[in-house]
């Protein structure tokens, strides 16, 4: 019992790993046919192509930062005042409420894109960053809600009742204490709002109409392609950005 | 002193979730009329691709939660090298869908690495003799991918409600004579359900929705209802879009029959 722990904690890395590691060997591989378990010969030509400007990396990363950026930043802005008052306020239909603030997390997105994908046609839209980021608001948004008011809840508001006493007002107050309070959590909140819009791949489909190009359009071109060695470079390229948040998340 | 946000700092988020959420499928709604309803109920394809997203979700979330469990119970023991696998599970919720989808695609199908170990054993002659576990009628890849994905989830999700009173109670179990299967069938399970119900609401609801793995993993019959009604949807034949709609709305109206009383039963504790 007592050496069965450790040896599934092995088996549970190793299946972590797992899926990751074809990923690594494609990327590198020179051909690399059935029944061959491991390549006969090596190559970086998918990497020099990868980052070469014909591939389009460099274009498709910073198109998947930028959208992630404005997702988190508008989601955890847009999320303060309704964390505030649920983590810090009492009121009947609470628990109602945050079921509803739940739903986009529970339920299918497609019907209410469908719904807006007409509206956002209308308004010119359709095809846009902007529109794409809007969508990418619709998963977030609840996350970020979610988290800052289990922050909010948490909160010694002594400090806020000192500087109101002392003559703050309440947005003074807001700024010069309360915020500086949640910044680790408002700090969690942005990266996870961010990750949540840098995964999607069918909201910036439906409504970038494929002509907002993210890591995820252009990883499904190459796989349908049939180039596996650059869709094993991608997909490493495209998972890099996350483990560096989770790095500094973790550290602070 | 307790000064609640006023009402228009309220207004922006109330504008995305009620209005682009809610908004989004009044729109819908809206699209659909009775022909378009006429033209996909009795679509057998349709119930076929609704039929093969619940099992996907259902499969997927028990798997998910079963394994969640264990990972979580095994994340709560001290053993060397408990925090490289701890920093392995947080990674892999990172990990984008696609990419992971990818890596399963590459590992599981039938001249994938699982299918050349084989071959190298011994075990089979040719990649057509490795179970078909992608593009196969019961979604298995999807399967796994979703299993793989969410377990650490729903790992992470016990773990934060594995603290302070829980462990007073098992410890207490324990001196009153309680085994260790004892103490976690009648104190740690019963105190973990909620979580564990929650996390299994969520991880279903996602895989319901499922779309790009589908895509990746899946075959073309059956297909997952987002899918084909994408596929309704992005058709050069417009008068298709109002029925990929009514396929949309089906997915959402089977999803909210089947979790919002779960949801609603959950959130009951809160005032």
């Amino acid at each position: 019992m007592k050496r069965l722990v450790p040896l599934s904690g092995a088996a549970v890395s190793l299946l972590l790993i797992l899926p990751l590691l074809p990923l690594i060997f494609r990327s590198i591989a020179h051909g690399w046919r059935f029944p061959d378990l491991w390549p006969q010969q090596f190559s970086l030509r998918a990497w020099a192509f990868a980052f070469s400007s014909g591939a389009g990396t460099g274009p498709a990363l910073a198109e998947t930062v930028i959208i992630a950026l404005m997702v988190a930043l508008i989601s955890v802005v847009v999320a303060l005042p309704p964390a505030q008052l649920i983590g810090q306020h009492n009121f009947r239909g609470k628990g109602l409420l945050l079921a509803l603030i739940a739903l986009p997390l529970l339920l299918p997105p497609f019907a209410a894109l469908m719904g807006l994908h007409g509206l956002f046609a209308r308004l010119h839209l359709t095809g846009t960053r902007t529109g794409v980021i809007l969508a990418h608001l619709i998963p977030a948004l609840p996350y970020a809600i979610f988290i800052l008011a289990a922050l909010f809840a948490r909160l010694d508001r002594g400090y806020v009742a000192q500087a109101r006493s002392l003559g703050a007002s309440p947005w003074q107050a807001f700024v010069r204490v309360t915020l500086p309070m949640i910044r680790p959590g408002l700090m969690l909140a942005f990266a996870l709002t961010f990750l949540v819009s840098w995964g999607q791949y069918a909201l910036t489909l439906m409504i970038g109409g494929g002509r907002v190009e993210t890591l995820p359009l252009l990883l499904f071109s190459t796989l349908s392609a049939g180039r596996n060695d650059l869709t094993g470079a991608l997909g490493l390229i495209y998972i890099l950005p996350g483990l560096i948040i989770l790095a500094l998340t973790v550290r602070k | 002193m307790r000064t609640a946000p006023p009402l228009w700092a309220l207004l922006p988020a109330l504008l995305v979730l009620a209005g682009l959420s809610g908004g989004g499928l009044a729109l819908a709604l809206g699209r659909v009329g009775w022909a378009d309803w006429a033209a996909v109920l009795p679509d057998g394809r349709v119930w076929a691709a609704l039929g093969f997203s619940l099992w996907i979700a259902l499969a997927s979330s028990l798997l998910a939660a079963v394994l969640g469990l264990a990972l979580a119970m095994l994340l709560r023991q001290s053993f060397r090298g408990r925090r490289v696998v701890g920093g392995m599970v947080a990674a892999s919720l990172t990990l984008p869908h696609a990419v992971v989808a990818v890596g399963m695609l590459f590992l599981l199908s039938q001249s994938g690495w699982l299918s050349r170990l084989a071959f190298a054993l011994g075990l089979t002659d040719a990649p057509a003799d490795f179970p078909a576990l992608t593009h196969d009628g019961w979604g298995l890849g999807i399967i796994l991918h979703y299993a793989w994905k969410e377990a650490p989830f729903v790992a992470l999700v016990l773990l934060a409600a594995l603290r302070g009173r829980i462990v007073e109670q098992e410890q207490a179990a324990r001196s009153l004579g309680a085994g260790a299967w004892g103490a976690f069938r009648h104190v740690t399970l019963p105190a973990l359900a909620p979580a564990l119900l929650g996390a299994s609401v969520i991880t279903f609801g996602f895989a319901l929705g499922a779309y790009e793995v589908p895509l990746i993993l899946g075959t073309h019959d059956p297909q997952a209802l987002p899918v084909l009604a994408w596929q309704a949807f992005a058709d050069a034949d417009l008068t298709r879009q109002p029925q990929a709609v009514a396929m949309a709305l089906l997915l959402t109206g089977a999803a909210a029959a089947l979790l919002l009383p779960l949801l609603f039963w959950l959130a009951r504790g809160t005032p």
